[in-house]
């Protein structure tokens, strides 16, 4: 197969045509491979198992004792081959990621990839830290490869930085998500779409004020003075409030769509990006009905 | 008829083992090695040219001689070996009269191999972990060298779409190591504790330099148009590229790094701007285009810096880096033409 010529001009049709090429698979091959002298198990994600380990055995208390998490609905989530998580975001310092990813990790035994803003690889040690444990920058290509060649589960939180940046006021409110992008690279990668709605993050470290002067200095998302603060001081910026978490993974949604396709349909695709963001919303109020303390569920 | 190669930065590291390769492929009938400087490889039967660094006598040059081919290997992606002045000389000047003289009417060019960088593409926090070669830099160039790379770029496509009948192979390299080559990257491997930003362990790519040169060779032989990634197999953190090494890390403070970076200039150690940016968010390009026409690596990204430890190892032990055999022109050419060796051709 003759590569493409790089040579046409760059149109923005063929800039976003190019997009969709971008992962070409290769033919399975029984040459010898070369020598490949790996001291660590860094992967190309930047992840290490070894650190995952580690991760686990440290944060299993706070996931069993501090924030007692329970899931419903774990065996919505396929066992095999790639699917696209998706779910609400809250807490100045999002504590459901974690959970979610340490959950899966530990009672499925299967890895779980996080998105994340391209913010946190900016910050030093948290960047390192979040990449060894499974943190991918949310970008389409990314989670394509993760999909789709490497069959592997994603979490997404499609609010992006919206979620953990609204005030306790508006809390369980879901956001705009994004611009539908996940269902689009849900659609091309040909995988499921699971939702998932979690109850606890939101007052495990609730944004009293946000101070956008102060953000715009540090050049963060958002700055935030959480309730933890007021109540453990500095340490409040690393404690969270032990609020009861719950997890309902809700039916997974599959399109009917052909992958690997450069584009699909805008309506098509924000149709269903909304229909998924009512069900967690819809699941998150169920959930807020049932509950009958933030602390004991 | 054999092909007439034009190979251009003749005394570059790249342009001579290019020539020596190009040498020892019997399809080859004339070598033309564009230069300022002598060769530093010895070559047999290349003809050494010297030019301006600009290339302005090159259009004579190619008509005068007929080339069909030109390998342009005279693009530095050094920049701590020289001025910002003369390396935009060099790339862009340089590339844009080569292609120049490569496009004027009476031109016999039918084949233009580029040796391009991953530089490019830069290096920043929202890139996705494998760039391909589709992908469009999110963040404008910063350095002279990822400016005047983006611009030869620029030059060899304008000249893709102009000679249709030309083929074009763009080929841009990662971060290239191996036992001989020198670059800013090697020269931190070297130093006591290898530099690293504090709080920063990124992922980056290697790949060796048997596999540039081989890489080359394939596009010259196969003849594939396009726009290529060339790197080994898999991303190695920076810590785990020191421990590979055998070293400990010194870290830079994150903030003011350039600062840091022009305090240790001072003491001999160059790290470039381009490198301060890899040693933070690093880089992993696709090589998959490439792998698709036929071409296999010899070497991983790990293998190659296993290679070049070796070499390193070996140099501490017996010094330097000159080949251990020195090539003697006038003892060769006694070998090749004395009356008094006795030969046994024509028996």
């Amino acid at each position: 197969m003759a590569p493409p010529q790089h040579d046409e001009p760059r149109t923005a049709a063929t800039v976003t045509a190019s997009r969709s090429l971008v992962p070409l698979p290769l033919p399975p091959t029984t040459e010898p491979r070369p020598r490949d002298p790996r001291l660590s198990d860094v992967d190309e994600w930047g992840r290490s198992e070894r650190v995952r380990e580690l991760a686990h055995r440290i944060y299993q208390p706070i996931y069993e004792r501090w924030f007692r998490a329970e899931w419903e609905g774990l065996d919505r989530i396929p066992s095999d081959g790639g699917a696209l998580l998706v779910a609400n975001h809250a807490a100045a310092i999002p504590s459901d990621a974690p959970v979610i990813m340490h959950g899966i990790e530990t009672e499925m035994g299967r890895p779980v990839y996080g998105l994340a803003d391209h913010f946190f690889r900016r910050v030093p040690g948290v960047g390192t830290l979040w990449a060894r444990n499974g943190g991918v920058v949310a970008h389409p290509d990314n989670a394509y490869r993760l999909l789709r060649e490497q069959g592997q589960l994603v979490l997404v939180f499609p609010e992006g930085t919206k979620g953990p940046a609204k005030s306790y006021a508006e809390r369980y409110r879901l956001r705009r998500f994004g611009r539908g992008g996940f269902v689009e690279i849900a659609m091309r990668a040909g995988v499921p779409i699971v939702p998932i709605a979690v109850v606890g993050a939101e007052e495990s470290m609730p944004t009293l004020v946000r101070i956008p002067a102060l953000a715009k200095l540090l050049r963060t998302p958002y700055f935030p003075i959480t309730a933890n603060l007021l109540a453990f001081g500095p340490l409040g910026a690393a404690v969270y409030f032990p609020a009861k978490f719950k997890l309902r993974v809700l039916e997974p949604v599959t399109f009917d769509v052909p992958p690997g396709q450069a584009r699909y349909s805008r309506s098509r695709i924000m149709e269903e990006s909304e229909g998924i963001r009512q069900r967690i919303q819809e699941a998150l109020y169920d959930m807020l009905c049932q509950r009958r303390s933030v602390w004991f569920g | 008829m054999g092909r007439r190669v034009l190979v251009t930065g003749l005394g570059t590291f790249w342009g001579g083992r290019l020539a020596q390769r190009l040498e020892a492929d019997p399809g080859v009938d004339v070598i033309i090695g564009l230069d300022r400087v002598d060769p530093m490889v010895k070559l047999e039967r290349t003809e050494f040219v010297r030019s301006d660094e600009n290339y302005s006598i090159l259009s004579r040059i190619v008509s005068a001689t007929r080339v069909d081919t030109i390998v342009h290997s005279f693009l530095v992606v050094d920049s701590t070996q020289m001025s910002s002045r003369t390396l935009h000389e060099i790339n862009v000047i340089g590339t844009m009269n080569l292609f120049a003289a490569a496009s004027s009417p009476a031109s016999t060019v039918r084949d233009v191999v580029v040796k391009s960088s991953a530089l490019v593409y830069g290096a920043s926090s929202k890139d996705p972990v494998w760039v391909t070669e589709d992908h469009s830099r999110r963040t404008t160039p910063r350095t002279a060298v990822e400016r005047s790379l983006v611009e030869v770029e620029g030059y060899v496509r304008d000249f893709a779409v102009d000679n249709p009948h030309v083929t074009v192979s763009m080929l841009r390299f990662s971060n290239v190591i191996g036992p001989d080559i020198s670059t800013p990257i090697t020269k931190a491997l070297e130093l006591p504790l290898v530099p690293s930003i504090a709080g920063f362990d990124p992922r980056i790519q290697f790949v060796h330099e048997d596999d540039v040169l081989r890489s080359m060779m394939f596009v010259l032989d196969e003849q594939v148009p396009g726009v290529f990634n060339v790197a080994g197999d898999g991303l190695l953190p920076w810590s785990e590229v020191a421990a590979l090494c055998g070293k400990r890390r010194l870290p830079l403070p994150f903030i003011g790094d350039r600062m840091a970076a022009g305090s240790l200039r001072r003491l001999g150690v160059d790290l470039p701007p381009e490198l301060l940016d890899l040693l933070r968010y690093g880089r992993g390009i696709d090589s998959r285009r490439l792998r698709q026409t036929g071409f296999r690596y010899e070497y991983t990204s790990a293998g190659a810096v296993e290679a070049f430890v070796k070499a390193e190892r070996l140099r501490a032990s017996i010094g330097g880096r000159e080949p251990a055999y020195e090539y003697r022109d006038d003892v060769e050419a006694f070998f090749k033409h004395s009356p008094a060796v006795v030969r046994d051709r024509g028996r």
